[in-house]
Parts: C-alpha cells; sequence; structure tokens
C-alpha cells in the first residue's frame, strides 16, 4: 500500500533565475540520509531561544502554515496553546496515511533531524517538556526514529522527552484528534470538537499538533530567519512545500518545490495524462487543459475545486477508466470512515456503490441525482471532515469525467480494457484495526 | 371504620403504595429500554416515549415518598430514618429493609444526575444510569421480602408479570443490540445493503 | 443573545426527538439524523429549543453562543 514506484528524489525544482538558489531546503543535496553529525555540521546547533513564545513573533512573520493539508498558520497555533497554559504537550504527525503521499516518511528518513529539531523548538515555544512523534507503523520507521531519539538525548540535544507513537493503517490516523485519541492510549477515532486539541488533547493537556514537513521548515526558520523562508513561494503563500508527484507512466517522486510553482513544472502533461488529481483523496480532480495552466498554490487550485493539500499531485493517465478508479477510491475511503456520525457511515457507502454501478457499465438513471442529493447530505455533518473530503474528491471527479460518465449510461466504457492505476490498499476488517496491535 | 387503628392504616398505605411503586418502576424500566433502542409506543410521537419514562419515574419518587413515611411513622413496626437509605440499619426484617434501602440510593442516585444531566456530561449520566438494572431487581426483592403479600394470590401475579416485563423489555433489547452491527462494521453493512439493493435493480 | 443548534454527530444516534419537539428549524434527513439550520434560533423558539436540548436522549443536541 504504498504511493506507485519507489519515491526517488528530486533535490530541487526548477525556478526564475532571478531568485537567490534556495533549494534544497528539506532534503539533503547529496540524496543520501543525513546523521546527526551530517545535520549539526550544515545547520549548525539547535537554536533554542531560551524560553516559552519567543520564537513564535518569527514564525508569525514568516507566514509558515501547516503543510499536512489544512494549512492553517502556524505562528497562531503556536500561540494559542502556549497561551492555554497548564502543561502543553507537542505532537509531531507523520502519520501519513494518504495512500498517495510519501513526503513525510520521505523526509523522515532523508532529514529526521529537521524534524526532530523542528519538534523541540516547537515544544519550547509553547512551553512543553513532553513531545510525541507520532508516525506511521510501516517503513521501519518508528525503530528508526527512535534510535535516532536516544542518539540525540545521549548527545544532550533534546530538551522535550520525545515518545514515539506508530499510528494504526487507518485513513484516519492522521486526522488531529483521532491521532490524539492513540497517543492517549485509544483507537484511532476522531472526536467531536469543541474541546478543540490546543485546548484538551494528550493527557487532557492544550496540545500542538504539527506535520512533520511543518516543523522542518519551523527548523530552518529559527536557523535562517522569517525572511530567508519568504525569500521563494509568492507573497500570500510564502515558502516550499515537499511534494508527492505522480506522473501517467506510474513513476512517483517526491519533489521540493516554492508554493506558486507551476504544475506543468512538475507533472510531464505530454499529451498522454488525461486529468490530474490534486490534494490526495481528499483533494479535487482537475481536467488536463486545465491543470497544465494553474500553479501549486492553494490560491490557484482551490477556486479551481481541489486543494494543494499535502502536495499529493497525481496524474490519470489517457487509457484508464476515470469513473472506475472514482469508484475504487469512493469504496476506500467509505470504508474508512470511522462509522461514528449517521450522515458519513450512511453518505459515503452509498455513494460507492452508486458510483460502481455507473462505472460497471449499467445504465442507471436516476443515479446521478442521488449521488447528488447523498453528497449534499453527508457533507459538512460529521464530527471530522472525511466526508467533506470525499465529497469534493467525488464531486470534482463527476464533473472531470462527466464525459465518460454518459459513454458509460450509453453502454460504453472509452478506456475499456484499461487496468486500475491509483493505489488502493485493503480496508479494514474488524474493530482492532483502529488500534496498533500490542 | 371500626377496628382499623392508626397503625393499621400506615402499615396498609405502605403496603400499597409500595405495590404501586414497583408498578410504577417496572414501567419506568421498560420505557428506559425503549428509549434507549428508538422504540416506539404506536400512535404516540417519540418524545411521549421519553417524556413518559421522566414523569413517570418522578411519579414514582413521590408514590415512594409516601411508602417510606408510612414505614417509618408506623409505630407497629420499628424501622427508623436510618434505615430508609443505610442497609441493615433496621431492626425489622433487617435484609428486606436493607433491599430497600439499596434501592432506594441507587433511585437517588439515577434521579439526581438525571436532573443534572446537562451539567455532569454525557458520560457520566450514561455510566451512572446502568445502575437502573440493579436497583430493580433489588426493588423486587425488597417487595417480595418485606412482607407476605405478594407470596401469594393475585398480588404473585402481579408481581410475575413485572418480571415477565423487564425481563421481556431485556431480552427484547439484547436481541437488538446483537442485530446491530458493531462500530467497525457499520459501513461495511450499508455497503451490503446496497449491493443487494443494486442487483435487484439490475435484475429488473 | 443569540444562539446557535449544533449536534454532536458522533453522539447522536437519530432517536429524532429534536425534529418533533422543534420543527421550525429541525427537520430530519433520509436517514433519521437531523439537519440543522445555519441561522441562529430567533428569539420567539428560544425556550423551544432549551427544551429539544434538554429532551435528547443522547444529550447530543447542543446550544452555543452564535459566533
Amino acid at each position: 500500500m504504498t504511493a506507485r514506484g519507489t519515491g526517488l528524489l528530486i533535490a530541487g525544482s526548477p525556478r526564475p533565475a532571478d531568485r537567490p538558489a534556495q533549494f534544497p531546503r528539506l532534503l539533503p543535496a547529496d540524496g543520501r540520509p543525513a546523521g546527526l553529525p551530517a545535520h549539526l555540521a550544515q545547520h549548525g546547533p539547535l537554536p533554542y531561544r531560551g524560553g516559552p513564545g519567543r520564537l513564535i513573533p518569527e514564525v508569525t512573520e514568516s507566514g509558515l502554515t501547516g503543510r499536512g493539508g489544512a494549512a492553517f498558520p502556524v505562528g497562531r497555533k503556536l500561540a494559542a496553546v502556549a497561551a492555554a497554559g497548564r502543561r502543553p504537550v507537542a505532537v509531531a504527525n507523520g502519520a501519513e496515511s494518504e495512500p498517495l503521499s510519501a513526503k513525510d516518511r520521505t523526509l523522515l528518513r532523508y532529514s529526521p533531524h529537521l524534524v526532530l529539531d523542528g519538534l523541540q523548538l516547537a515544544a519550547e515555544a509553547v512551553g512543553a517538556r513532553r513531545a510525541v512523534l507520532y508516525l506511521h507503523a510501516d517503513f521501519s520507521l518508528p525503530g528508526q526514529l527512535a534510535s535516532l531519539i536516544s542518539e540525540r538525548r545521549t548527545a544532550g540535544l533534546d530538551r522535550a522527552e520525545v515518545e514515539v507513537v506508530a499510528a494504526p493503517p487507518r485513513f484516519l490516523s492522521g486526522q488531529e484528534t483521532a491521532a490524539v485519541n492513540v497517543i492517549n492510549g485509544g483507537p484511532a477515532l476522531p472526536a467531536f470538537t469543541p474541546p478543540r486539541t490546543f485546548e484538551r488533547g494528550v493527557g487532557g493537556q492544550p496540545t500542538l499538533v504539527q506535520n512533520v514537513e511543518t516543523l522542518a521548515h519551523l527548523a530552518l526558520i529559527a536557523r535562517y530567519g522569517a525572511g530567508w523562508f519568504r525569500a521563494v513561494g509568492t507573497a500570500d503563500e510564502p515558502g516550499s512545500m515537499l511534494c508527492t508527484i505522480g506522473q501517467a507512466d506510474g513513476s512517483s517522486a517526491v519533489a521540493e518545490a516554492a508554493l506558486g510553482t507551476p504544475l506543468r513544472d512538475l507533472l510531464r502533461f505530454s499529451g498522454q495524462v488525461q486529468a490530474v488529481l490534486a490534494g490526495g483523496y481528499h483533494g479535487g480532480w482537475l481536467p488536463a487543459g486545465q491543470a497544465e495552466r494553474l500553479a501549486l498554490s492553494s490560491a490557484a487550485l482551490r477556486p479551481a475545486g481541489a486543494s494543494a493539500g499535502a502536495g499529493v499531485l497525481a496524474a490519470l493517465p489517457a487509457g484508464t477508466c476515470g469513473l472506475a478508479e472514482m469508484a475504487r477510491v469512493a469504496r476506500y475511503l467509505a470504508l474508512e470512515s470511522a462509522g461514528q456520525c449517521g450522515p458519513c457511515l450512511n453518505g459515503l457507502p452509498r455513494i460507492a456503490t452508486a458510483l460502481a454501478g455507473l462505472a460497471g457499465i449499467r445504465p442507471d438513471g436516476c443515479v446521478i441525482a442521488d449521488l447528488e442529493r447523498w453528497a449534499g447530505l453527508a457533507e459538512g455533518r460529521g464530527a471530522c471532515h472525511h466526508p467533506d473530503g470525499a465529497i469534493r474528491f467525488v464531486r470534482s471527479g463527476l464533473q472531470v469525467f462527466a464525459a465518460e460518465i454518459r459513454s458509460h449510461q450509453q453502454g460504453t466504457c472509452t478506456a475499456a480494457g484499461g487496468r486500475a492505476f491509483l493505489p488502493v490498499p485493503a480496508g479494514p476488517d474488524s474493530e482492532n484495526d483502529w488500534r496498533m496491535p500490542r | 371504620m371500626s377496628g382499623i387503628t392508626s397503625s393499621t392504616a400506615l402499615w396498609y398505605a405502605s403496603r400499597a403504595t409500595g405495590i404501586i411503586c414497583l408498578v410504577l418502576l417496572t414501567a419506568v424500566m421498560v420505557l428506559g429500554i425503549l428509549v434507549n433502542r428508538q422504540g416506539r409506543l404506536p400512535g404516540l410521537p417519540r418524545f411521549a416515549v421519553t417524556g413518559l419514562h421522566r414523569n413517570l419515574s418522578l411519579l414514582a419518587v413521590g408514590f415512594l415518598a409516601v411508602h417510606v413515611a408510612t414505614a417509618v411513622a408506623d409505630p407497629f413496626v420499628t424501622i427508623g430514618l436510618a434505615a430508609v437509605v443505610i442497609p441493615l440499619a433496621s431492626p425489622y426484617r433487617s435484609a428486606w429493609i436493607g433491599l430497600g434501602a439499596v434501592s432506594l440510593d441507587l433511585m437517588i442516585a439515577l434521579i439526581v444526575t438525571s436532573l443534572a444531566r446537562a451539567r455532569i456530561g454525557r458520560r457520566t449520566w450514561r455510566a451512572v444510569h446502568w445502575l437502573a438494572y440493579a436497583s430493580w431487581p433489588v426493588a423486587l426483592a425488597h417487595s417480595i421480602g418485606s412482607s407476605g403479600d405478594l407470596r401469594g394470590g393475585p398480588l404473585l401475579a402481579l408481581a410475575a408479570a413485572c418480571t415477565l416485563a423487564v425481563a421481556g423489555a431485556i431480552g427484547w433489547r439484547v436481541l437488538r443490540t446483537l442485530r446491530t452491527p458493531p462500530r467497525a462494521r457499520r459501513v461495511a453493512a450499508v455497503l451490503s445493503s446496497q449491493a443487494v439493493l443494486s442487483n435487484q435493480a439490475g435484475a429488473r | 443573545m443569540s444562539k446557535q443548534l449544533r449536534v454532536n454527530p458522533i453522539a447522536c444516534t437519530g432517536h429524532g426527538l429534536c425534529a418533533e419537539l422543534l420543527p421550525e428549524l429541525i427537520t430530519l434527513d433520509e436517514w433519521g439524523y437531523p439537519v440543522l439550520p445555519a441561522r441562529p434560533v430567533p428569539p420567539g423558539l428560544d425556550r423551544e429549543a432549551r427544551r429539544a436540548v434538554a429532551s435528547c436522549p443522547a444529550l447530543a443536541l447542543l446550544l452555543s453562543p452564535a459566533p
């Protein structure tokens, strides 16, 4: 259940010649995992500020937003947790439960100390003595990171105690309240908010949850400053981000790109691309022609019904049935529902079944009307945003693959004989699947 | 009426209100189970089920107060005020009255937490409310043991009917719960039901 | 001070009392779950709204200060 391909590294991205050479920022230039000595040699010592709150103005000035998908301003989040008082906890979220995304595990493999630095700096900024590294259970990550943390402890580098917690292999594992539940010893099920995690989270304490890439950026901002961070990207969306780019030929790679980079610099639109999925399985479909003219930013992608999300860009090749792909993913998204909220647990499977019916080339008159109705009922009425993301994925697909749908309703498929393309993991089997096995 | 002393009147009042309480509490139990499983009373709106459950429980409290007061006030048997809430504090039929005290204590917890439901939060309220399953059988045992009334004749039939009603409601609840898919299987259950529907549609 | 009706969708199991007690504001979707209005509770229905909140068997219906 990994992103297709082996995750080759592209260390930078094409950029206008007048910008200073800023890349690579997050990933090592030589393409080799950076151990502690190499990390310290390149970036210098961990620049603690000596007390809570002191780093926050600089982070706010940098305009850094969350790189886990929600793009919430980091400075505001840090301030909220710091202000909540009591004994906060800082959590680095590396669950990366989106099947199309590989950037977090790549970052953790190649620049783990940037992430761990960022976690320490964030912990200091909010006044936390306790930190948690919440990781995808696969790819040997928990074991590797645990030994790196030991190494740092021996070197006297870390001030906050870091605990490694493995995330159950569920799509919702990376959701903020679900992550907190797992860290508290429970299943990976989202909780109703309020109270938000910054008010009450791990152990009932105010909790800061940040994506691992966000923390890596933070570690660099603390060393090189807000101005340096803003030197790339756009004025409204400064900085760079890691992207997982899936090409139409099935290869995929993780690349670092400045916000605002045109998508045609990242994806190969060679005429073999039918559509682009921007934002992963909670993102939106774009026709190839439109995607070619858009850039990697919320400003460009949101109005088009997609999202920059956690940097997932996937090209769908011509000759693949977009409707069939949508149906497979929609079924996966339905099975990954926590099943806690009526509208979601009723809406998503009905939508998935209707899409499967459409994809199966069975003329089914009223299905589109039903789909629209169910989408409207499921959206915005869950405790988390899973139904919303799934509906965005489906609605955009209904638009982009409208011609394919009409074909199917008339009994043909333009991509007859095409194989399944998008990676869809097996769904859960039992109640225990939402917990890590002991 | 000649020959009836005030003591006898109090004793009869206590026994009578006790029987009424048993019937009311049986209704409250059955209604509570109905509410939980979203059952309906034919012809009545949903809020009638919850409303009856609540109102009958408050009515039961009223009769319970009379039942307890008349029993304590009756000079013929010595039950003492403490024994109302402290089990085994009654010199008269210690154990059986004690069960009444236990049941009453549990009921106080149930009523107080239910009145303050919004303030104590959902989880706490639910946890305490499970005590109803302890309170009712204890009340039944108290009824059977504290006087000879329920051991024969029509009142025995009444006690049997109450027991059947509660047992039946519990059995119904267990069956309904067994047939409901657990959280982890809810979506899969909807998917299966949809598959059946689309197969039927396809077959037409 | 106006209030907003909200529901905790995890606690809600679709009893449906809220729609019975406050049909002016709350309807049930095709699966029995409440559809709440986006606008705050009008002042005339304040009492009925509080009654609906108190009557929810699952304590899932909430009244929070309107944003």
